[in-house]
């Protein structure tokens, strides 16, 4: 047995393995920020090996401890698995190397060590839903990433982080908690907790009340922890009060994994043995997904601080997301995956850039960031630009991402034009939301003195530089998406090609 | 089955709605960790209950086991070992939290530290 075939379970075991030890290291100097980062560095590479591998020679099956698979844990990592890996790991090493000096002003120095101890845990588990193929290692894994982010929602530097961790804390536990009752009726009606395994036994027991009760329990769980409308209340909260650098993490990709799981049961374990229910899912989530994306970005465009109006956007972005799962085709499945991707980059950019805006002006409240268009030039240019991705102007990834979007709701008969209307005016009113901030930022004229007067001084080198890097992501898989593309029509073929 | 004989799972429905009730309407903290714990717990029950198999012993083995013995299936009971860690865990942290609001607001109700935060 070589190192190369233990990737699989080592891109998990790396992080779970440091983030004890770096608790017990003391926290002093930028000791433990060095650590998590290095530990993400190589969790990043792992994960670009495992997708050049999974490009090369598709999905890639690895038995724990050498037990055969329906009886002990298998992992089964595919293309969507290795692009969720790369998205996760990516996200997390942005916000370390962006995140080290907001989290220095926010967080105080003897508490820095057991949070980049969480953050390690919070990763290790989200890497570990998207790798395993077991349906209570799901929940395992969902409850070590769960746990260790409310910890560090926690930590923020208001006092209302508190209360926003506490309701981030039973939302999700009660979304888990529903998961696993799922799962419990799944079990009883197959006697297996492997999914493959799973999909292939239900097919005795296809349209029983218990498998469409297994199925609204797991839906309803989900979109609890995905935050999907109206069970989004506990999100733009933790989003606003974490500390910046945890935002920037979390608003990448940690409510996308419990979309990735939905997206998992939905196509592998339920759609095949549900039949008529298959109509009836899909009917009961498009107008949740239509109110999403349209409440979210009306309330986005109100919103007065930066932080929650991005959170709000991220409702309306999950609304898009589930509305491509939830048309149950291949054109859908591709768009989902990849707004997935593109998605986590621009939310990136974008948070990245807050992250500075925070670091120098001390708040994340719009209407006091007069004059930021000449205080920190390079950081609002990059804002604009990844806001014009996610408005989805040609040219971006954002762009992209609509495109398939709007391409896979228009096979749907009947609905598609009404849906694309409706897909357009949410990005109307992203194009709302983003000018407020230009607005404010380039021709608002300071309380003291006028705009002339503003002196020039950019956010920290490590954020101008991540940000720019995910800015110039943005822009290079807006015009080459090949990567995700390529990914998402080998999951959607994984997934639709066989059996529909 | 008749109704009695489901008596586990009418314990199983009354507990979740109980727990859910007790997280959604109250507005006391520790309250609703107590409401989550009842939540969680009615899972368990669940788990437990699918484990027995009619006229079935614990699964222990004890001696050479002959064919015709029946046991409980072990696995469930495994898996709620572990949800019971998780359980644990979530009531710690959930506490942990709720004490240290009630240092930053002085109280474990949701009313007043919405309204301090509305003052602030």
């Amino acid at each position: 047995m070589t190192l190369f075939e233990q990737l699989p379970i080592l891109v998990v075991v790396v992080p779970l393995f440091v983030a004890p030890l770096l608790a017990m290291v003391a926290s002093q100097g930028r000791l433990p920020w060095l650590i998590a980062t290095l530990t993400t560095a190589i969790t990043f590479l792992i994960a670009i090996a495992l997708t050049t591998q999974v490009l090369q020679s598709g999905t890639i099956f690895y038995e724990l401890g050498n037990w055969p698979v329906p009886f002990g844990i298998g992992l089964a990592i595919g293309p969507f698995s290795a692009l969720m890996l790369l998205i996760i790991s990516g996200a997390s090493l942005a916000a370390l190397v962006a995140g080290g000096q907001s989290m220095d002003s926010e967080v105080g120095q003897e508490h820095q060590s057991l949070l980049y101890s969480c953050w390690l845990l919070a990763m290790a588990g989200l890497i570990g839903i998207t790798v395993t193929g077991d349906a209570f290692n799901v929940f395992v894994f969902m409850e070590i990433s769960s746990l260790a982010s409310y910890v560090m929602v926690a930590n923020g530097p208001n006092r209302r982080a508190l209360t926003a961790s506490f309701t981030y804390l039973v939302t999700g536990t009660t979304g888990a908690t529903f998961y696993l009752i799922g799962v419990g009726y799944l079990y009883m009606m197959t006697g297996t907790l492997n999914l493959a395994d799973m999909a292939d036994r239900l097919s005795d027991v296809s349209d029983t009340l218990p498998v469409m009760i297994a199925a609204g329990f797991l839906v309803l769980g989900l979109a609890l922890k995905a935050a999907l409308f109206p069970m989004h209340a506990w999100m733009p909260n933790a989003y606003q009060f974490a500390p910046t650098p945890v935002a920037i993490f979390f608003a990448a990709c940690s409510t996308k994994v419990a979309l990735f799981v939905m997206l998992r049961f939905d196509f592998v374990v339920l759609l095949p043995n549900l039949g008529e229910q298959a109509y009836f899912l899909s009917s009961l989530l498009i107008p949740l997904c239509v109110a999403a994306f349209l409440v979210g970005s009306a309330v986005a465009m109100f919103e007065r601080d930066l932080k929650r109006m991005l959170g709000y956007s991220s409702v309306a972005q999950i609304g898009y997301i589930v509305l491509a799962i939830s048309l149950v085709s291949s054109a859908g499945v591709t768009a989902a995956v990849l707004h997935f991707f593109n998605h986590a980059l621009i939310k990136a950019a974008l948070f990245v850039a807050v992250a500075g805006i925070v670091l120098r002006f001390g708040t994340s409240n719009i209407d006091q960031l007069a004059g930021l268009g000449r205080r920190m030039p390079l950081t609002m240019l990059g804002f604009v630009m990844a806001g014009l991705s996610l408005i989805g102007v040609p040219l971006t990834a954002g762009f992209i991402s609509k495109w398939y979007l709007i391409q896979a709701v228009l096979e749907e008969p009947g609905l598609g034009i009404l849906l694309t209307i409706l897909i357009l005016t949410s990005s109307l009113m992203a194009v709302v939301y983003i000018w407020k901030v230009v607005e404010v930022a380039y021709f608002k004229v300071p309380a003291h003195g006028s705009l002339n007067d503003v002196k020039r001084e950019e956010a920290p080198l490590a954020i101008l530089v991540t940000l720019w890097l995910l800015v110039a992501a943005n822009i290079w898989f807006g015009i080459d998406p090949e990567l995700p593309l390529s990914l998402a029509t080998m999951e959607a073929f994984d997934l639709m090609g066989g059996g529909q | 089955m008749t109704l009695l004989g489901l008596y586990n799972y009418w314990v199983f429905i009354l507990l979740l709605v109980v727990g859910l009730y007790a997280v959604l309407a109250s507005g006391n903290y520790v309250k609703r960790m107590i409401g989550l714990g009842i939540f969680q717990s009615a899972v368990f029950l669940l788990f437990i209950t699918m484990d027995k198999v009619e006229g079935g012993t614990g699964p222990i083995f004890r001696g050479a086991p002959s064919p015709d013995q029946l046991f409980a299936n072990p696995l469930p009971q495994v898996l709620i070992l572990t949800a019971i860690v998780v359980g644990i865990a979530v009531t710690a942290l959930g506490l942990a939290i709720a004490i240290r609001i009630r240092e930053e607001y002085g109280s474990v109700e949701e009313a007043d530290t919405r309204r301090l935060d509305e003052q602030a």
